[in-house]
């Protein structure tokens, strides 16, 4: 676990710019637009976002992992300093669980029905670590012990619909550290899953970040669980990151009237009744009509003239280190929009 | 809103329990019962709130279902203002409807695809003979008002509108009849973050209005804290604690409440160290529920007691304070 980055900490991973379009019936959109930002080695970043904001897609690009009818036309992905944005598939592949490991929403779509667990936690490690399949099979017992299984050397020759959703989502986490990577990429690893079965899942990652040294990328919508797992955290809102800051900032200072608005429209069950809670006007703009100027504008209740017509830079506040806001209260640059 | 000691209830759920069979082989055999709820009492005053929370197969939405007689229970009964609906005629149930409505959690799959929103809502006024269809358009068009969607919503198809208004027609709807009690069963839960406020706030000021009565059906403690006068917890089919909001939340004295509260993530980065019970596990299958308390199996305090005994639903704080379990919880000064 570790505590605020400072600045100059060199980051494992460095997005910029990234853009992906997808072609569909109604023309082609543009989910992710220009999205930065770093993940530190063994720290964990959490993309937070509504549906529609992009955070999944952004997840996606990083991986390569886009639909046919997506790809990045914009920016890059620097994992150690390399380009994942324009590298071909089969170097893609060779970094993709081993380097870079991702665990989905829902385990069932994503482990095979036919397999084994046993078979299909050896698979990654018999191909990326080269270990033979006896070995593969004694680390996958040792893996399925490590993420909190009972029984693992039984489970071990199950198959995923024997398991629980809770279990299923631990034999993802077990399969994504099979190969020791550096970045694990989390899409809504808890979303579907019981209160109480999700508290289980989010201290078991908790504690094997802090153990292993992992860095990760935890998506959510919901800021609960960012508070439990972030130490640093990217607000994202219809394809842009328009806050980033570590977590007690933004908790405590959210500076970008979204980031503001979310957290008063949010209940919290530790406080004392009464408060109402504030709801944010109006919906998530669609992507095939984005408004001009900054995305927030048609629903931010300070907003002013020249937000309609101007995009606000992601830039980092004057007063803060590593605190950057995408809006025009804070900073004065930006992109005109083209009348 | 909260109710007072001397009026009757409006609704009184009693040991309600609703099996379905699990059948097997070509001839299907029954060969057991899933319990989906299995002995349910709880009553909810006029004018009140009731939030049922629990974790999914508690049985939460089937007995709401049951309220309004979507399901028809096993046995037990639901007495809506003195009148047993569980086992009314079909004709003398319809009449009734009128008084018992339900918001669902997909506005999306409530709605018919291929009518307008005006429509929709007319329906149900011409069906049970309210309106003609004029008037019960003009009522419509007052309704879409009254949930804060522009007029133009009345020419449009659900698909038109995004979740938040689809789930303010799905509101509008169960208001056409001027009911007295709605079932509001998972209604924000699909809902994007900044949108489940809007939703929760015009609950709250529609039951101001017309002096509604909710029970109000949730996996998420938050919604169920902002909304509910009174919540009822329940695990595995059964009731295992109920009471006023407040002392749910200040003194939980069931294991299990106080695990699922230990369980939500606080939206404050501060609490994440906090002392808490987090319970190892999964939910026992409701067609297999374990014997005894059937929460013993995941409870930190369990005994032999509860691995044997059913604990029935005591008044452990006060008459409406009550809870199933053999050693509540002592509440120290927190």
């Amino acid at each position: 676990m570790s505590v605020t980055p400072a600045v100059a900490a060199p980051s494992l991973l460095r997005v910029d710019g990234l853009r992906t379009e997808f072609t569909t019936d109604e023309g082609p959109v543009t989910p992710v637009d220009g999205v930065g930002f770093t993940v530190a080695a063994g720290e964990t970043l959490c993309l937070v976002g509504e549906s529609g904001s992009g955070k999944s897609v952004s997840a996606l690009s990083i991986m390569g992992l886009l639909a046919g009818n997506g790809r990045i036309t914009a920016g890059s992905v620097l994992f150690e300093g390399q380009d994942l944005a324009g590298l071909p598939e089969p170097e893609l592949r060779r970094i993709r669980g081993h380097a870079i490991a991702m665990i989905f929403q829902e385990p069932m779509t994503s482990l095979n029905p036919v397999l084994t667990i046993g078979d299909q936690l050896s698979e990654t490690m018999i191909l990326h670590l080269g270990l033979t399949k006896a070995e593969a099979r004694q680390r996958a017992i040792e893996l399925l012990e490590k993420v909190g299984i009972p029984r693992a050397g039984a489970v071990v020759d199950d198959h995923p619909h024997r398991l629980s959703g809770g279990m299923r989502q631990r034999v993802m986490i077990a399969m994504a550290l099979s190969c020791r990577p550096k970045l694990i990429i989390a899409d809504e690893p808890t979303t579907a899953l019981d209160v109480t079965i999700q508290a289980q899942i989010l201290r078991l990652m908790r504690e094997l970040s802090a153990e292993t040294g992992t860095a990760t990328i935890f998506i959510t919508h919901d800021l609960g669980v960012v508070a439990e797992m972030a130490d640093r955290v990217a607000v994202m809102y219809a394809g842009q990151v328009v806050e980033e800051t570590d977590v007690y900032t933004l908790f405590d200072q959210p500076k970008h009237p979204y980031t503001v608005a979310l957290l008063k429209s949010i209940p919290h069950i530790t406080t004392p009744a009464g408060d109402r809670l504030t709801p944010i006007s109006g919906s998530v703009p669609s992507l095939v009509h984005l408004p001009a100027g900054c995305r927030f504008r048609e629903r931010c209740p300070q907003a002013m003239d020249r937000c309609a017509t101007e995009l606000p830079a992601l830039q980092p506040l004057a007063s803060r280190n590593a605190h950057s806001v995408r809006c025009w209260l804070y900073g004065e640059t930006g992109t005109a929009v083209p009348a | 809103m909260t109710a007072v000691e001397d009026v009757s209830p409006l609704l009184q759920v009693r040991d309600l329990r609703r099996y379905y069979p699990i059948r097997t082989g070509v001839i299907a055999r029954t060969v057991g019962h899933v319990r989906a709820v299995d002995g349910v009492s709880f009553d909810v005053y006029p004018g009140e709130t009731v939030g049922i929370v629990g974790e999914s197969g508690c049985g939460k939405s089937t007995t709401g279902r049951a309220v309004v007689r979507l399901e028809p229970p096993t046995s037990g009964s639901v007495l809506f203002d003195g009148t047993d609906i569980a086992t009314l005629s079909t004709a003398r149930m319809r009449r009734l409807r009128t008084e018992l409505q339900m918001v669902f959690q997909d506005p999306y799959s409530s709605l018919n695809p291929q009518i307008r929103i005006g429509d929709l809502l007319a329906e149900p006024l011409v069906a049970h003979k309210r309106l003609d269809r004029a008037g019960a358009r003009a009522k419509a068009a007052e309704m879409l008002a009254t949930v804060g969607l522009p007029k133009l919503s009345l020419d449009r198809y659900p698909h038109e509108l995004s979740g938040g208004m689809r789930q303010r027609v799905g509101i509008a709807r169960a208001l056409m009849l001027e009911p007295r009690l709605i079932v509001c069963d998972e209604p924000v839960s699909a809902l994007d973050v900044s949108i489940q406020a809007q939703v929760l706030n015009l609950l709250k000021d529609l039951q101001g209005e017309f002096g509604l009565t909710y029970v109000f059906i949730s996996h998420g403690l938050g919604a169920i804290k902002y909304i509910s006068d009174r919540i009822v917890v329940m695990y595995l089919g059964k009731v295992m604690e109920t009471a006023t909001t407040a002392e749910i939340f200040a003194r939980p004295k069931h294991p299990y409440t106080e695990i699922l509260l230990d369980a939500y993530p606080e939206p404050d980065p501060r609490l994440r160290d906090r002392e808490r019970i987090i319970v190892e596990g999964d939910v026992p299958s409701p067609a297999n529920p374990p014997p005894g308390c059937v929460f013993h199996t995941r409870c930190p305090y369990a005994q032999d007691i509860c691995r044997t005994e059913v604990p029935s639903l005591n008044a452990a704080g006060g008459a409406r304070h009550q809870v199933a379990c053999h050693f509540p919880l002592a509440q120290e000064a927190s």
